[in-house]
C-alpha cells in the first residue's frame, strides 16, 4: 500500500460502517423510545441516590436487565421480567451493567422494600446476607452516643452495631436507599386492550 | 460497500415504518452481511501487490538492502546478541553472505530516525512505567477485596466501585495509550526512513493528556464520574484529551506527509489508523447529552470494545510486525496476509460491540450482528497468527537469545488465544453461561493484558537501549520480569475462567440459590490475589530496571547521564 489516503479514507470508512451499525441505528430506533405507561419519572432524592450509585461503582457489579425466560432463570429468582427500551426512557446515563458479581436490582424495591434493611444491609451486608461479598459503606453512616432529632436511626443486629453507640443514616445513604425503592419494573409491557363499553 | 449502503437505508425504511418482522430481519441482515464481505474482498484484492509473489518486496521496507539476514536486539546482552546471530545463521545456512554489505547510509539514517524521537520517547514510557506502577496497585487492591470486603472500607474513595474504576482507567488512558504511542513515535520516523517532525508538539500533548488523567482519576475517585464503564472520566476532562491527542498525533502526520519511501509498511497501516480512529470513538462516545437509555447502552459497548479493537490492537499488533521480523532479521513471511489481517480487523472488529448486550433490552438485530461479525474475526485473527507463525518456523532458537523476542512472541500467541476464546464468547450459547461472571474478567486480561501489555513490554526492552545508548544494566531482572508476570497472569486467566465458568453454571441453575454463585467463585478469586500479586511484582522489577537504565546505575556508570547526552548532541549538532 502506498497511499496514505486510501488507507486512512478506506480506514474511515469501516469505521463509519460500524458506527452506524452500533450508533446510528440504535438511535433512531430506539433512542426516543416512550416511557411505558406504568413508569414513573424520578423524583429529586431518587435522582440523588442514583448519583451516590454512580459514584460509588454499584454498576460493576449489579446489573438492571432482567433476561427473557428461555434465556436464563432470572424471572424464577424474582428479578422481575425481561426489560424492554421503554423501560430505561427515564435513565441518564444508563446502567444496565455487564456483571452479576451481586444480584440484578431491575426490581429491588419490589422485591425489598423496607428503608430499614436496606440500610442496614448498605452498613454491613453480611449482617443481612451471610456469605456477601459486598463492600461495607461505613463511610456512608455516622456512629454517635445519640441521635438528635430528625436522625434516621439504622437499626442492627447487635453483631453488627458498635458497642454503647447507635448508627445514623448520612443522606447520601438514605437518597441511595429512595433510588433503591424506586426500581420497579413490574407493570405490565403491553397496555391492557381497551374496552368499549 | 455502496451495496451495503442501500440495504442499511432499505432497511432503515423498514424500521421507520415499523414493518420489520423476524423474515425481514434475517433477510436483510444476511444481504447487507454478504454484500458488504464481498466488497471487502474486492477492495483488499485492490490493495494487493504481486500476488503470486511470495518474497513481496513489500515486506522487506523495514531492511536496509543488505541487510536481511542480521539480527537486531539492543535488550540482549553482547553474548546473547552473538548467539542470536548464530542461531539464525545456522537456521538460514541457504542464505549465506548476509549483513556485511549492509547500506551504510540507510543504517546512518535510521540512527538519526531513532535520536530525533528518543527523548520523546523516553518521556513517554517514563509516563507509562508510573501509571503500570498505579494501575497494578489499584488492581490488586480491587481484586482483594473482592475476597476480603470488609478490607478499607471506611475511605469512600477505596471502595470497591472506585478503586477498580481507578485501575481500569489509569490502565486504559495511561499505561497503554503511554507505552503504545511511545512505541509508535519510535517506530514510524525508522519505518518512512524520516526524523520525526514537530516532536514538541507531542511533547505538549503528552503533558496535557497526563494532566487530564491526573484530573481524571481524581474526580473518580472523587465520585465524579459520567456512569458508563470506559468512559467514567468526565467530559469536560475529556475535551483535555482530545487536545492532548490531537497534538500527539501532529507530529506523526507531519511526518508520514514528509516521508522519503514510498511503500508504507504493515506497522504504519495500525498505527496510523489508530490514530484516527481514536478521536472519532472518543468524541462521539463522550458528546454530551446525544446519547440515552438503551441506546447509550449500545454506544458504550461500541466504544468499550473498539478501543480494544480499533486502538490497543492495532498499536500492539504493528509492534509485533515490525519487532519480530526485526530481531530475527528476515521480512514477514506474506504480504497478501497481513492485507488480510488488517482489512479483515478494520471491517470486522468495530461491528462486534453489541455482544456485551446479548440478552439485554436492545435490538436483536444488532446483537446478531455482532456475534457474527464476532465470528468473523476468525479470518483476520487466522491470517495474523499464520503468518507470524511462518515467519518464525524453524528460527524459534531465537526465542531463547532474545527478552524482547520471548515477550513479542507470547504476546502475540495470547492475541491469537484471546481473540478466538471472544469469537466463541460471542455465541448465545457460551454466552449465557460466561456473561455477567468473572469469566469475562479473565478473557479481558488474556487481551489486554497477555497480548497487549505483554507485546508493549518487550518493544519497551527493544526501544529504550537504542534512545539511551546504554544496555540494559541487569538481563536477570529482564528474565524475573518475563516469569513473574507469565507466571501471574497464567494464575489470574485460569483461575478466573473456572471460576467464572462455575459462577456462571450457578446462576443458570434455577434451583441452586443465588448466593451459591457467589460462594462458588471464592477460591478462584482468592487465587486471582495470587496471580494479580505475581504481575505486580514483576511490575515493580521492571520499573526498577527501568529507573536503574535511566539514571545509569548498575554496570554501565560509565556512560553519560541521559539529559546531558541528548542536549550534549544538541550542542555538538
Amino acid at each position: 500500500m502506498n497511499s496514505e489516503i486510501r488507507l486512512l479514507s478506506g480506514a474511515m470508512v469501516m469505521l463509519a460502517l460500524a458506527t452506524s451499525a452500533l450508533v446510528v441505528l440504535p438511535y433512531l430506533e430506539v433512542h426516543d423510545a416512550p416511557p411505558l405507561p406504568g413508569l414513573k419519572p424520578y423524583g429529586s432524592a431518587e435522582l440523588r441516590g442514583r448519583a451516590v450509585y454512580i459514584a460509588n461503582g454499584c454498576v460493576y457489579c449489579h446489573s438492571q436487565q432482567p433476561r427473557a425466560k428461555g434465556f436464563a432463570p432470572d424471572f424464577a429468582r424474582g428479578w422481575g421480567r425481561a426489560t424492554v427500551a421503554g423501560d430505561y426512557a427515564y435513565d441518564q446515563p444508563q446502567l444496565l451493567g455487564t456483571m452479576r458479581t451481586g444480584p440484578d436490582l431491575m426490581n429491588i424495591g419490589v422485591r425489598q422494600p423496607s428503608e430499614q434493611w436496606h440500610l442496614g444491609h448498605l452498613y454491613q451486608p453480611r449482617a443481612f446476607v451471610p456469605g456477601s461479598i459486598m463492600p461495607s459503606y461505613p463511610f456512608l453512616f455516622e456512629a454517635k452516643a445519640q441521635a438528635d432529632k430528625g436522625d434516621v436511626v439504622v437499626n442492627l443486629p447487635a453483631l453488627a452495631a458498635p458497642a454503647g453507640r447507635v448508627v445514623v443514616a448520612r443522606p447520601e445513604a438514605v437518597d441511595l436507599v429512595r433510588y433503591l425503592q424506586s426500581l420497579d419494573r413490574s407493570y405490565p409491557v403491553l397496555a391492557a386492550p381497551a374496552t368499549t363499553p | 460497500m455502496r451495496a451495503a449502503l442501500r440495504c442499511i437505508k432499505h432497511a432503515c425504511y423498514l424500521w421507520g415504518f415499523g414493518e420489520t418482522n423476524a423474515m425481514n430481519t434475517v433477510a436483510i441482515l444476511l444481504s447487507a452481511f454478504v454484500l458488504s464481505f464481498v466488497a471487502l474482498l474486492v477492495f483488499i484484492a485492490s490493495q494487493r501487490s504481486g500476488l503470486f509473489d511470495r518474497r513481496s518486496r513489500a515486506a522487506e521496507v523495514i531492511f536496509a538492502p543488505g541487510e536481511i539476514g542480521r539480527t537486531e536486539e539492543p535488550a540482549a546482552a553482547r553474548a546473547a546478541q552473538a548467539g542470536l546471530q548464530g542461531a539464525m545463521d545456522a537456521s538460514e545456512a541457504a542464505h549465506a553472505g548476509h549483513g556485511a554489505a549492509a547500506d551504510a547510509d540507510e543504517l546512518a539514517e535510521r540512527t538519526r530516525a531513532d535520536a530525533s524521537t528518543a527523548p520523546l520517547v523516553f518521556f513517554f514510557f517514563c509516563c507509562a512505567v508510573a501509571w503500570l506502577l498505579v494501575a497494578s496497585a489499584a488492581g490488586l487492591t480491587a481484586s482483594i477485596k473482592l475476597h476480603e470486603p470488609d478490607w478499607l472500607v471506611q475511605q469512600a474513595w477505596l471502595t470497591f466501585g472506585r478503586i477498580r474504576t481507578l485501575h481500569l482507567n489509569a490502565v486504559a488512558y495511561g499505561w497503554a495509550p503511554m507505552a503504545g504511542l511511545g512505541i509508535a513515535l519510535f517506530v514510524i520516523p525508522r519505518l518512512l526512513k524520516t526524523p520525526l517532525l514537530g516532536a514538541r508538539y507531542a511533547f505538549v500533548g503528552a503533558v496535557l493528556w497526563n494532566a487530564a488523567l491526573i484530573a481524571g482519576l481524581g474526580s473518580v475517585a472523587a465520585g465524579i464520574n459520567d456512569g458508563l464503564e470506559w468512559l467514567e472520566i468526565p467530559w469536560q476532562i475529556g475535551i483535555l484529551f482530545a487536545v492532548g491527542g490531537a497534538l500527539i498525533g501532529l507530529p506523526l502526520v507531519f511526518t508520514l506527509v514528509n516521508r522519503r519511501v514510498e511503500h508504507l509498511y504493515v506497522s504504519v497501516w495500525y498505527m496510523g489508523c489508530a490514530l484516527f480512529w481514536l478521536p472519532v470513538l472518543f468524541v462521539v462516545a463522550k458528546l454530551p447529552g446525544a446519547h440515552q437509555g438503551v441506546q447509550q447502552a449500545a454506544m458504550n459497548w461500541w466504544f468499550g470494545h473498539n478501543v480494544l479493537g480499533l486502538f490497543y490492537t492495532p498499536l500492539a499488533l504493528a509492534s509485533v510486525y515490525y519487532f519480530l521480523p526485526k530481531v530475527i532479521g528476515r521480512p514477514i513471511e506474506s504480504y497478501n496476509l497481513s492485507l488480510l489481517g488488517f482489512w479483515g480487523l478494520a471491517f470486522f472488529y468495530g461491528q462486534v460491540g453489541g455482544h456485551h448486550l446479548i440478552g439485554g433490552p436492545v435490538p436483536e438485530w444488532m446483537v446478531t450482528l455482532s456475534i457474527v461479525q464476532s465470528m468473523m474475526m476468525i479470518i483476520p485473527v487466522a491470517a495474523f497468527t499464520v503468518n507470524q507463525y511462518q515467519t518464525l518456523r524453524g528460527r524459534l532458537a531465537a526465542l531463547r537469545w532474545s527478552p524482547t523476542l520471548r515477550f513479542i512472541g507470547v504476546g502475540g500467541l495470547m492475541y491469537t488465544a484471546s481473540s478466538v476464546q471472544g469469537s466463541f464468547e460471542a455465541l448465545r450459547s457460551m454466552n449465557a453461561v460466561t456473561h455477567f461472571t468473572h469469566y469475562t474478567v479473565g478473557h479481558a486480561h488474556l487481551g489486554l493484558y497477555g497480548f497487549v501489555s505483554f507485546v508493549f513490554f518487550g518493544a519497551m526492552y527493544f526501544v529504550m537501549p537504542r534512545i539511551t545508548a546504554r544496555e540494559w544494566p541487569y538481563p536477570r531482572l529482564i528474565s524475573a520480569h518475563f516469569w513473574l508476570v507469565a507466571a501471574g497472569i497464567a494464575l489470574y486467566f485460569t483461575s478466573l475462567t473456572i471460576g467464572g465458568w462455575l459462577q456462571g453454571e450457578a446462576m443458570l441453575d434455577a434451583s441452586r440459590p443465588f448466593m451459591d454463585s457467589v460462594a462458588v467463585t471464592l477460591p478462584y478469586l482468592k487465587a486471582r490475589s495470587v496471580g494479580g500479586g505475581l504481575m505486580v511484582l514483576g511490575h515493580l522489577v521492571f520499573a526498577a530496571h527501568f529507573i536503574a537504565l535511566a539514571l545509569g546505575m548498575g554496570p554501565q556508570r560509565d556512560q553519560p547521564a541521559l539529559l546531558r547526552q541528548w542536549f550534549g548532541k544538541k550542542v555538538a549538532a
